[in-house]
């Protein structure tokens, strides 16, 4: 870098920050004291928010509590205002095909609430009138398909399953054949839990995705990454690497019903542009909600 | 796991080296890096705010101020109250009386109910004659989960499907255990919220009925600031005796272990390193540390190999990995062992750097061309085995006829093999330079 650039580069800091200072003069704002900050920090840090992430919010909060004036709001409502613009837009709902069977995959690591989510999806669409066939695609964990199935009789949904060891990949061939003939309006993929980091179970992954768009071009039509609010920063490596493998569509948060505050969302949100499609709040089948960023903004700074 | 918070620590130790004398400033920067690392790592904020406490504290104290290079005195600080956070020593289970009975806990899906038959693998090949206990009467399937692992394992599984009460389930398997023989029983217990108050008591008097002699929390190494939330109301509530990480297979870098050993105060006994049944092995801190510091994980990998081999092969290989003393006869007598062993995946991740390598490395097709080589490694003779050198492009011709390869695959072993030597080389130097560096032990052993 040239001395010159070097020195516009200071100028321009120096000059922002003089910007920042007359204009908390002229709006007659207080100063943020450090303490306030220090609060804020630790908040956003113990909601898992990140490093990241969590500079850039304390940064702009402030900005606008130092810029808004003298009966402006607390740090705390302008944080949570400030999480809840970076997530406007990320909610968004269910795909639905305008004809034929909408194919949705749930993709993640391992006990994160994938069979769950099938079930708890399956029972939704019912909800709306429409109908769902359940595939049992972990056909390597012990009794993954039995637990499907028991889904499937509690909420009468068919679940088409192979043998514990077949191929997850001919199991989706299968499933889509069946939800094909009996023209069901959604069909739910669940596959086995596996680390981002195995190359093997990965590929495995992106060959059920294969198979599935050569038996129905197209499918799967939603891909959503299933995520456990209590994971800490380790879930942003995962939206990425699973997102590499497997293009996603979407993240379901689950286990919001309890003290974690799933705040890695915002810097996954911001990273990949990915909408949260729905969350988890407990085990039983009506206990999935639609996302909502003004809430989960407010829950991020509640005290449990 | 751990290498980017080491890649983080050994920068700030950088930073440190060069310094002159300790005082609050000079350590200001460095301490700050090593709590962005640490909360990078899912350390709790508070957890990490302590770490970086105690190690401003001992960094100012009078030996350290008299030493004559006060930047590997601060590493040796921070590497020790590392150790020390995450436990000194290697605590196993304390199963006395007949029958001992261990109830496992946790949240949903962090991996109670393959931690339960892994234990129950581990204590029967103790000697011990385990029954795994299915009290797990809420998530579908659960029961049969437990059963199946258990045939696999060939280990009796109490189970009554159907049955909602665990207390009922508890004294049926107690008098089962009494009449089959068997003296340790293994709760798995279903998942719950810590702040679900009716399901944690539903433990509580679990626990009071069977009296067990461990209460072990399982934690998924990627649990985030919650862990220490998790960590203090399992202890309140049911007086945990340990803990057992789950998932350290993965890349998350595991600061809940650090957060968990800080609020409770109990020992991490187990680690798990996989879905597999057999990827289940002690948790050892000075390990663990010296995985934060990027020193590898080569003692595990011994270890490892111990358990399938017998002890005097597995210190010769130890031996001569450090030495980087390693002839294509010991590679090929590694890649038969490398059946008893486990999967490449699991053993390369024990090597320093291991897991860096490992992204986007396909094994599965690395393991079909282990076995290639071994066809050419036994075309050789014992000499050439033992001296490459002399491997001149007749002999190479030869090598390839009699493993029906080509000769480039000869080619490309011969190279692979030249690199691997290179790394070993590079590893053993390494240590002795972190030894030297912040008088550290060159390699924790156990
Ligand atoms: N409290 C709570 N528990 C949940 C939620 N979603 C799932 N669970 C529980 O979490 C545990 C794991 O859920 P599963 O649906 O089996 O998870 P999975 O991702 O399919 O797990 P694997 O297939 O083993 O990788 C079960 O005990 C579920 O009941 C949720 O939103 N809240
Ligand atoms: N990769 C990996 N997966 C694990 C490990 N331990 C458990 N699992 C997986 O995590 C998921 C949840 O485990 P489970 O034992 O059913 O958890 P529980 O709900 O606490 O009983 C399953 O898919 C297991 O195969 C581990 O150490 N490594
Ligand atoms: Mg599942
Ligand atoms: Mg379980």
């Amino acid at each position: 870098m040239g001395l010159f650039q070097k020195l516009k580069e200071g100028l321009f800091k120096t000059q922002s920050k003089l910007a920042h200072e007359i204009k908390r003069i002229v709006t007659a704002s207080p100063k943020l004291t450090s303490g306030g900050l220090d609060e804020l920090e630790a908040a956003l840090i113990a909601a898992d928010l990140g490093l990241a992430m969590t500079a850039q919010i304390v940064a702009a909060v402030k900005h606008s509590y130092e810029t808004q004036g003298r009966a402006g709001l607390d740090v705390f409502a302008i944080a949570r205002a400030e999480v809840e613009r970076s997530l406007a837009g990320a909610a968004g709902d269910l795909r639905r095909l305008p004809d034929g069977v909408t194919v949705v995959s749930l993709v993640g690591v391992n006990g994160t609430g994938k069979t769950t989510t099938a079930a708890k999806l399956a029972h939704l669409v019912q909800s709306r009138g429409q109908t769902a066939l359940l595939a049992a695609c972990d056909t390597f964990r012990a009794a993954a398909v039995e637990q499907l199935k028991l889904w499937g009789e509690r909420l009468k949904v068919p679940v088409v399953a192979g043998a514990r060891g077949a191929d997850p990949a001919s199991v989706a061939h299968d499933s889509i054949a069946a939800a094909l003939a009996r023209k069901s309006d959604y069909l739910f993929i669940d596959t086995a839990g596996r680390l981002h980091t195995k190359h093997n179970l990965m590929k495995e992954l992106q060959k059920v995705h294969r198979v599935m768009d050569k038996k129905l071009p197209g499918a799967p039509h939603e891909t959503l990454l299933v995520l456990d609010a209590s994971t800490g920063m380790n879930a942003l490596t995962q939206a990425r690497e699973f997102n590499k493998s497997v293009p996603l569509t979407g993240l379901v948060i689950t286990k919001l019903d309890g003290t974690s505050k799933g705040g890695m969302v915002i810097a996954i949100q911001r990273e990949l542009g990915l909408p949260v499609k729905f969350i988890g709040v407990g085990e039983k089948p009506d206990d999935l909600q639609p996302f909502d960023a003004k809430q989960f903004a407010q829950a991020l700074f509640d005290e449990r | 796991m751990f290498d980017a918070l080491s890649q983080r620590l050994q920068n700030a130790f950088r930073n440190l080296r060069g310094l002159g004398k300790i005082s609050e400033s000079n350590t200001a920067d460095a301490l700050r890096e090593v709590r962005m690392a640490l909360l990078e790592a899912d350390v709790n904020f508070k957890v990490a705010k302590d770490f970086i406490e105690a190690v401003r504290v001992k960094a100012l104290g009078e030996d350290v101020a008299q030493s004559i290079q006060p930047g590997q005195q601060i590493i040796k600080i921070i590497h020790d109250e590392l150790v020390r956070l995450l436990g000194s020593a290697n605590s196993g289970l304390a199963l006395s009386g007949n029958p001992s009975c261990v109830i496992l806990v946790g949240l949903h899906g962090s991996g109670k109910t393959t931690s339960c038959a892994k234990l129950g693998r581990l204590l029967h090949k103790q000697g011990r004659t385990p029954l795994l206990v299915a009290a797990d009467v809420y998530r579908p399937a659960a029961m049969e989960q437990l059963e199946t692992l258990g045939r696999q394992l060939e280990l009796p599984v109490f189970a009554r499907h159907g049955e909602t009460d665990v207390l009922r389930i508890a004294r049926e398997a107690l008098d089962f255990a009494r009449q089959i023989n068997r003296n340790t029983l293994i709760f798995d217990t279903a998942g719950r919220l810590q702040i679900d108050e009716p399901l944690v008591r539903e433990l509580a008097r679990l626990r009071e009925l069977v009296q067990p002699q461990e209460v072990l929390l399982v934690l998924d190494a990627a649990t985030g600031q919650e862990a220490v939330n998790v960590a203090t109301h399992f202890d309140q509530a049911l007086h945990i005796t340990g803990a057992i990480l789950t998932k350290l297979d993965g890349d998350a870098r595991g600061g809940a272990a650090l957060s968990l050993r800080a609020v409770t105060g109990q020992p991490i006994k187990f680690a798990g390193v996989g879905e597999k049944l057999d990827e289940f092995e002690a948790f050892h801190p000075e390990r663990m540390a010296s995985r934060i510091l990027g020193m590898g994980d080569v003692v595990s990998l011994v270890e490892k190999a111990a358990e399938a081999v017998d002890a005097d092969d597995a210190r010769r290989m130890e031996e001569k990995l450090r030495k980087g003393q390693f002839t294509l006869e010991d590679f090929l007598e590694q890649l038969r062992q490398m059946k008893k062993l486990g999967s490449l995946e699991s053993l390369v991740s024990m090597l320093p750097g291991g897991a860096e390598m490992l992204k986007g490395a396909d094994l599965s097709k690395q393991e079909k061309d282990f076995r290639r080589m071994e066809g050419i490694i036994c075309a050789m003779t014992p000499q050439e085995r033992r001296a490459p050198a002399i491997l001149n492009a007749k002999r190479r011709i030869r090598i390839a006829k009699g493993s029906g390869v080509q000769v480039a695959e000869v080619n490309n072993l011969l190279n692979r093999f030249g690199q691997m030597q290179q790394m070993m080389k590079k590893m053993g130097k390494f240590q002795k330079m972190m030894g030297r560096m912040g008088g550290m032990p060159p390699m924790p052993r156990r």
